[in-house]
Protein backbone atom coordinates (compact mmCIF):
# COMPACT_ATOMS: atom_id res chain seq x y z
CA UNK A 1 0.00 0.00 0.00
CA UNK A 2 3.03 2.22 0.41
CA UNK A 3 3.04 4.28 -2.90
CA UNK A 4 6.19 4.92 -4.86
CA UNK A 5 7.16 7.68 -6.28
CA UNK A 6 6.18 8.15 -10.40
CA UNK A 7 2.82 6.35 -9.77
CA UNK A 8 1.11 9.68 -8.70
CA UNK A 9 0.78 12.84 -10.67
CA UNK A 10 1.81 15.72 -9.50
CA UNK A 11 -1.86 17.07 -9.28
CA UNK A 12 -2.77 14.01 -6.91
CA UNK A 13 0.84 13.89 -4.76
CA UNK A 14 0.03 18.10 -4.50
CA UNK A 15 -3.62 17.60 -3.13
CA UNK A 16 -3.01 14.94 -0.86
CA UNK A 17 -0.13 17.24 0.65
CA UNK A 18 -2.52 19.92 0.95
CA UNK A 19 -5.01 18.12 2.76
CA UNK A 20 -2.67 16.29 4.74
CA UNK A 21 -0.97 19.54 6.29
CA UNK A 22 -4.13 20.62 8.14
CA UNK A 23 -4.50 16.98 9.46
CA UNK A 24 -1.06 16.88 10.60
CA UNK A 25 -1.72 20.66 12.37
CA UNK A 26 -4.81 19.27 14.08
CA UNK A 27 -3.14 16.14 15.15
CA UNK A 28 -0.77 18.61 16.93
CA UNK A 29 -3.44 20.38 18.30
CA UNK A 30 -5.15 17.87 19.99
CA UNK A 31 -2.01 15.80 21.18
CA UNK A 32 -0.41 18.79 23.01
CA UNK A 33 -4.05 19.35 24.81
CA UNK A 34 -4.95 15.56 25.52
CA UNK A 35 -1.80 13.19 25.52
CA UNK A 36 0.03 13.04 28.88
CA UNK A 37 3.84 13.18 29.09
CA UNK A 38 3.79 9.39 30.44
CA UNK A 39 1.89 8.17 27.37
CA UNK A 40 4.69 9.51 25.02
CA UNK A 41 6.49 5.76 26.11
CA UNK A 42 3.34 4.32 24.55
CA UNK A 43 3.26 6.88 21.27
CA UNK A 44 7.08 5.35 20.40
CA UNK A 45 5.62 1.99 20.82
CA UNK A 46 2.62 2.28 18.83
CA UNK A 47 5.10 4.09 15.66
CA UNK A 48 7.79 1.01 16.20
CA UNK A 49 4.77 -1.59 16.09
CA UNK A 50 3.38 0.46 13.11
CA UNK A 51 7.02 0.25 11.52
CA UNK A 52 8.03 -3.31 12.50
CA UNK A 53 4.76 -4.81 11.49
CA UNK A 54 4.65 -3.33 7.61
CA UNK A 55 8.10 -5.13 7.37
CA UNK A 56 6.34 -8.79 7.64
CA UNK A 57 4.94 -9.09 3.88
CA UNK A 58 2.51 -11.64 3.63
CA UNK A 59 2.49 -13.54 0.72
CA UNK A 60 0.32 -14.54 -2.11
CA UNK A 61 1.53 -17.62 -3.28
CA UNK A 62 2.63 -17.01 -6.76
CA UNK A 63 1.17 -13.54 -6.98
CA UNK A 64 1.83 -10.40 -4.67
CA UNK A 65 2.36 -9.58 -0.99
CA UNK A 66 1.11 -6.88 1.44
CA UNK A 67 1.10 -6.72 4.99
CA UNK A 68 -0.62 -4.99 8.18
CA UNK A 69 -0.26 -1.49 9.27
CA UNK A 70 -1.43 -1.83 13.02
CA UNK A 71 -3.10 1.41 12.45
CA UNK A 72 -5.98 0.72 13.76
CA UNK A 73 -4.25 -0.58 16.88
CA UNK A 74 -2.70 2.73 18.09
CA UNK A 75 -6.07 4.44 17.73
CA UNK A 76 -7.62 2.25 20.02
CA UNK A 77 -4.52 2.80 22.36
CA UNK A 78 -4.26 6.22 22.01
CA UNK A 79 -6.99 8.16 19.84
CA UNK A 80 -7.17 8.74 16.46
CA UNK A 81 -4.61 11.85 16.25
CA UNK A 82 -1.85 10.61 18.51
CA UNK A 83 -2.27 7.43 15.88
CA UNK A 84 -2.10 9.78 12.86
CA UNK A 85 1.23 11.39 14.20
CA UNK A 86 2.42 7.42 15.31
CA UNK A 87 1.68 5.98 11.63
CA UNK A 88 3.11 9.81 10.03
CA UNK A 89 6.33 9.55 11.59
CA UNK A 90 6.89 5.85 10.76
CA UNK A 91 5.80 6.33 7.06
CA UNK A 92 7.63 9.21 6.57
CA UNK A 93 11.05 7.45 7.76
CA UNK A 94 10.41 3.65 6.03
CA UNK A 95 9.93 6.76 2.71
CA UNK A 96 13.21 8.17 3.39
CA UNK A 97 15.69 6.09 4.64
CA UNK A 98 14.36 2.92 3.00
CA UNK A 99 12.34 4.40 -0.27
CA UNK A 100 9.61 2.04 1.07
CA UNK A 101 6.68 4.43 -0.68
CA UNK A 102 8.10 7.41 -2.44
CA UNK A 103 8.77 11.02 -1.11
CA UNK A 104 6.49 12.53 -3.33
CA UNK A 105 3.70 10.13 -2.48
CA UNK A 106 4.08 11.09 1.77
CA UNK A 107 0.94 12.80 1.50
CA UNK A 108 -0.90 10.23 -0.38
CA UNK A 109 0.60 7.14 1.62
CA UNK A 110 -0.15 9.37 4.97
CA UNK A 111 -4.02 10.12 4.21
CA UNK A 112 -4.28 6.41 3.50
CA UNK A 113 -2.82 4.12 6.04
CA UNK A 114 -2.16 6.98 8.79
CA UNK A 115 -5.63 9.09 8.68
CA UNK A 116 -8.04 7.20 6.63
CA UNK A 117 -7.56 3.67 8.22
CA UNK A 118 -7.02 5.34 11.43
CA UNK A 119 -10.10 7.39 11.77
CA UNK A 120 -12.41 4.44 9.74
CA UNK A 121 -10.87 1.93 12.51
CA UNK A 122 -11.04 4.28 15.79
CA UNK A 123 -14.74 5.08 15.07
CA UNK A 124 -15.74 1.27 14.28
CA UNK A 125 -14.42 -0.01 17.29
CA UNK A 126 -16.10 2.77 19.43
CA UNK A 127 -19.37 2.18 17.63
CA UNK A 128 -19.04 -2.21 17.57
CA UNK A 129 -17.54 -1.69 21.71
CA UNK A 130 -20.45 0.59 22.77
CA UNK A 131 -20.21 0.75 26.28
CA UNK A 132 -19.27 -2.56 26.70
CA UNK A 133 -16.79 -2.96 29.74
CA UNK A 134 -12.99 -2.54 29.16
CA UNK A 135 -12.27 -6.28 29.66
CA UNK A 136 -15.26 -7.21 27.97
CA UNK A 137 -15.08 -10.19 24.26
CA UNK A 138 -16.68 -7.42 22.62
CA UNK A 139 -13.84 -5.10 22.65
CA UNK A 140 -12.11 -7.77 21.20
CA UNK A 141 -14.48 -8.46 18.32
CA UNK A 142 -14.80 -4.86 17.93
CA UNK A 143 -11.04 -4.62 17.61
CA UNK A 144 -10.98 -7.30 15.14
CA UNK A 145 -13.60 -5.92 12.47
CA UNK A 146 -12.14 -2.44 12.97
CA UNK A 147 -8.98 -3.31 11.50
CA UNK A 148 -10.24 -5.88 9.05
CA UNK A 149 -12.78 -3.30 7.25
CA UNK A 150 -10.60 0.18 7.69
CA UNK A 151 -7.73 -1.81 6.31
CA UNK A 152 -9.65 -2.49 3.25
CA UNK A 153 -11.31 1.61 3.52
CA UNK A 154 -7.55 2.31 3.10
CA UNK A 155 -6.61 -0.07 0.19
CA UNK A 156 -9.69 1.09 -1.75
CA UNK A 157 -8.61 4.63 -0.90
CA UNK A 158 -5.25 3.62 -2.45
CA UNK A 159 -6.87 1.75 -5.71
CA UNK A 160 -8.40 5.06 -6.28
CA UNK A 161 -5.54 6.80 -6.19
CA UNK A 162 -3.54 4.55 -8.63
CA UNK A 163 -6.80 4.37 -10.76
CA UNK A 164 -7.41 8.26 -11.57
CA UNK A 165 -4.30 8.44 -12.90
CA UNK A 166 -4.73 7.14 -16.35
CA UNK A 167 -7.72 9.47 -16.31
CA UNK A 168 -5.86 12.19 -15.48
CA UNK A 169 -2.45 11.74 -17.28
CA UNK A 170 -1.62 10.81 -20.93
CA UNK A 171 0.78 12.14 -23.99
CA UNK A 172 -1.01 12.41 -27.48
CA UNK A 173 -0.21 8.20 -27.88
CA UNK A 174 -3.20 7.13 -25.48
CA UNK A 175 0.38 6.20 -23.47
CA UNK A 176 0.07 6.98 -19.41
CA UNK A 177 2.43 8.85 -17.94
CA UNK A 178 1.72 7.58 -14.41
CA UNK A 179 0.64 4.57 -13.18
CA UNK A 180 -1.53 3.08 -15.77
CA UNK A 181 -3.97 0.71 -14.61
CA UNK A 182 -7.29 2.65 -14.17
CA UNK A 183 -10.04 2.16 -11.46
CA UNK A 184 -11.17 -1.31 -13.25
CA UNK A 185 -8.26 -2.60 -12.58
CA UNK A 186 -6.68 -1.13 -9.39
CA UNK A 187 -9.78 -1.34 -7.13
CA UNK A 188 -10.53 -5.52 -7.56
CA UNK A 189 -6.91 -6.18 -7.57
CA UNK A 190 -6.24 -4.20 -4.74
CA UNK A 191 -9.51 -4.54 -2.47
CA UNK A 192 -9.49 -8.08 -3.09
CA UNK A 193 -6.12 -9.55 -2.57
CA UNK A 194 -6.52 -7.02 1.09
CA UNK A 195 -10.49 -8.68 1.22
CA UNK A 196 -9.34 -11.86 0.60
CA UNK A 197 -6.02 -11.92 2.93
CA UNK A 198 -4.22 -9.13 4.78
CA UNK A 199 -6.94 -7.42 6.00
CA UNK A 200 -7.59 -10.68 7.99
CA UNK A 201 -3.77 -10.30 9.49
CA UNK A 202 -4.97 -6.67 10.62
CA UNK A 203 -7.73 -8.21 12.38
CA UNK A 204 -6.13 -10.76 14.06
CA UNK A 205 -3.21 -9.05 15.06
CA UNK A 206 -5.36 -6.14 16.48
CA UNK A 207 -7.68 -8.23 18.43
CA UNK A 208 -4.74 -10.07 19.71
CA UNK A 209 -3.24 -7.01 21.18
CA UNK A 210 -6.34 -5.81 22.27
CA UNK A 211 -7.02 -9.42 24.23
CA UNK A 212 -3.09 -9.38 25.99
CA UNK A 213 -3.91 -5.70 27.24
CA UNK A 214 -7.20 -6.43 28.64
CA UNK A 215 -5.56 -9.32 30.48
CA UNK A 216 -1.82 -7.78 31.44
CA UNK A 217 -3.39 -3.66 32.03
CA UNK A 218 -6.80 -2.92 31.44
CA UNK A 219 -5.74 0.71 33.19
CA UNK A 220 -3.86 1.29 29.89
CA UNK A 221 -6.74 0.24 27.67
CA UNK A 222 -9.05 2.88 29.55
CA UNK A 223 -6.04 5.67 29.48
CA UNK A 224 -6.53 5.62 25.77
CA UNK A 225 -9.67 6.56 25.97
CA UNK A 226 -8.97 10.24 27.54
CA UNK A 227 -7.32 11.23 24.15
CA UNK A 228 -9.44 10.69 22.46
CA UNK A 229 -11.30 14.16 22.36
CA UNK B 1 7.78 -5.41 35.06
CA UNK B 2 5.87 -2.79 33.56
CA UNK B 3 3.60 -3.20 30.91
CA UNK B 4 5.78 -0.54 28.51
CA UNK B 5 8.78 -2.50 29.22
CA UNK B 6 6.99 -5.84 28.49
CA UNK B 7 5.49 -4.22 24.83
CA UNK B 8 9.61 -3.11 23.88
CA UNK B 9 9.86 -6.88 24.67
CA UNK B 10 7.43 -7.81 22.01
CA UNK B 11 8.16 -5.32 19.31
CA UNK B 12 12.19 -6.45 19.67
CA UNK B 13 10.77 -10.57 19.03
CA UNK B 14 8.52 -8.99 16.44
CA UNK B 15 12.01 -7.62 15.21
CA UNK B 16 14.30 -10.89 15.52
CA UNK B 17 11.44 -12.58 13.51
CA UNK B 18 10.98 -9.28 10.98
CA UNK B 19 13.18 -12.02 7.91
CA UNK B 20 9.35 -14.09 7.76
CA UNK B 21 8.63 -10.91 5.85
CA UNK B 22 11.40 -11.51 3.57
CA UNK B 23 11.68 -15.36 3.27
CA UNK B 24 7.70 -16.68 3.18
CA UNK B 25 7.12 -14.08 0.15
CA UNK B 26 10.33 -16.02 -1.55
CA UNK B 27 9.50 -19.06 -0.34
CA UNK B 28 5.71 -18.94 -2.36
CA UNK B 29 7.37 -17.17 -5.37
CA UNK B 30 5.00 -13.73 -4.78
CA UNK B 31 6.78 -11.04 -5.99
CA UNK B 32 5.93 -6.80 -5.62
CA UNK B 33 2.84 -5.77 -3.64
CA UNK B 34 0.48 -4.56 -6.48
CA UNK B 35 1.29 -0.66 -7.95
CA UNK B 36 5.07 -1.37 -5.81
CA UNK B 37 7.19 -2.27 -9.19
CA UNK B 38 9.93 -0.87 -10.24
CA UNK B 39 9.82 1.29 -13.40
CA UNK B 40 11.55 -1.44 -15.59
CA UNK B 41 8.58 -3.57 -14.72
CA UNK B 42 6.24 -1.79 -17.12
CA UNK B 43 7.82 -2.53 -20.13
CA UNK B 44 6.61 -6.25 -19.54
CA UNK B 45 3.86 -5.53 -17.91
CA UNK B 46 1.99 -2.76 -20.62
CA UNK B 47 4.57 -2.72 -23.01
CA UNK B 48 5.83 0.57 -22.46
CA UNK B 49 7.62 2.71 -19.29
CA UNK B 50 5.08 5.76 -18.48
CA UNK B 51 7.58 8.68 -18.97
CA UNK B 52 6.44 10.74 -16.08
CA UNK B 53 6.78 6.82 -13.63
CA UNK B 54 10.01 6.93 -15.06
CA UNK B 55 11.44 10.65 -14.71
CA UNK B 56 10.00 10.57 -10.74
CA UNK B 57 10.68 7.07 -9.63
CA UNK B 58 14.93 7.92 -9.49
CA UNK B 59 14.04 11.31 -7.64
CA UNK B 60 15.00 9.42 -4.44
CA UNK B 61 17.82 7.27 -3.66
CA UNK B 62 17.68 6.22 -0.16
CA UNK B 63 20.64 5.49 2.20
CA UNK B 64 19.02 1.29 2.93
CA UNK B 65 16.93 0.59 -0.20
CA UNK B 66 14.25 -2.08 0.65
CA UNK B 67 15.63 -2.77 3.92
CA UNK B 68 19.08 -4.13 1.97
CA UNK B 69 22.22 -3.02 2.22
CA UNK B 70 24.19 -2.09 -1.26
CA UNK B 71 26.69 -4.58 -2.51
CA UNK B 72 25.20 -7.52 -0.47
CA UNK B 73 22.89 -9.37 -3.21
CA UNK B 74 25.29 -12.25 -3.20
CA UNK B 75 25.07 -12.69 0.16
CA UNK B 76 21.44 -14.68 0.04
CA UNK B 77 19.11 -15.00 1.59
CA UNK B 78 21.19 -15.18 5.16
CA UNK B 79 22.41 -11.88 4.29
CA UNK B 80 19.06 -9.84 3.34
CA UNK B 81 17.62 -11.62 6.52
CA UNK B 82 20.78 -9.68 8.74
CA UNK B 83 20.02 -6.52 6.51
CA UNK B 84 16.37 -6.87 7.27
CA UNK B 85 17.20 -7.42 10.83
CA UNK B 86 19.47 -4.21 11.36
CA UNK B 87 17.21 -1.98 9.31
CA UNK B 88 14.32 -3.22 11.63
CA UNK B 89 16.54 -1.91 14.68
CA UNK B 90 17.88 1.48 12.98
CA UNK B 91 14.08 2.01 11.43
CA UNK B 92 12.44 1.42 14.92
CA UNK B 93 15.55 3.87 16.78
CA UNK B 94 14.72 6.60 14.47
CA UNK B 95 11.13 6.53 14.75
CA UNK B 96 11.78 6.30 18.42
CA UNK B 97 13.70 9.19 18.60
CA UNK B 98 11.17 11.33 16.57
CA UNK B 99 8.40 9.82 18.44
CA UNK B 100 10.29 11.10 22.04
CA UNK B 101 11.47 14.72 20.46
CA UNK B 102 7.92 15.30 19.34
CA UNK B 103 6.57 14.34 22.92
CA UNK B 104 9.08 17.12 24.49
CA UNK B 105 7.51 19.60 22.49
CA UNK B 106 4.11 18.17 22.72
CA UNK B 107 3.01 17.53 26.07
CA UNK B 108 3.17 18.95 29.67
CA UNK B 109 4.64 17.60 32.90
CA UNK B 110 1.67 16.31 34.95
Amino acid sequence: MHIPDGYLGPATSGVMYAVMLPVWAIASKVVKKTLKAKQVPLLAIGAAFSFVIMMFNVPIPGGTTGHAVGAVLVAILLGPWAACIAVTVALVVQALLFGDGGITAIGANCFNMAFVEVFAGYYLYKLISGSSLIISNRRVIAAGIAGYVALNIASLSTAIMFGIQPLLHRNANGESLYCPYGLNVAIPTMLGEHLLIFGWVEAVITALVIRYLQKQDPFLLKAGEGVSA
Amino acid sequence: MKTTTKLWIGIGVLILFSPLGLILPERFKAGDAWGEWGADAFKELVGYIPKGLEKLSILWSAPIPDYAFKGWEEKGLAGLSFAYIASAIIGILVVACIIFLIGKFLTKKD
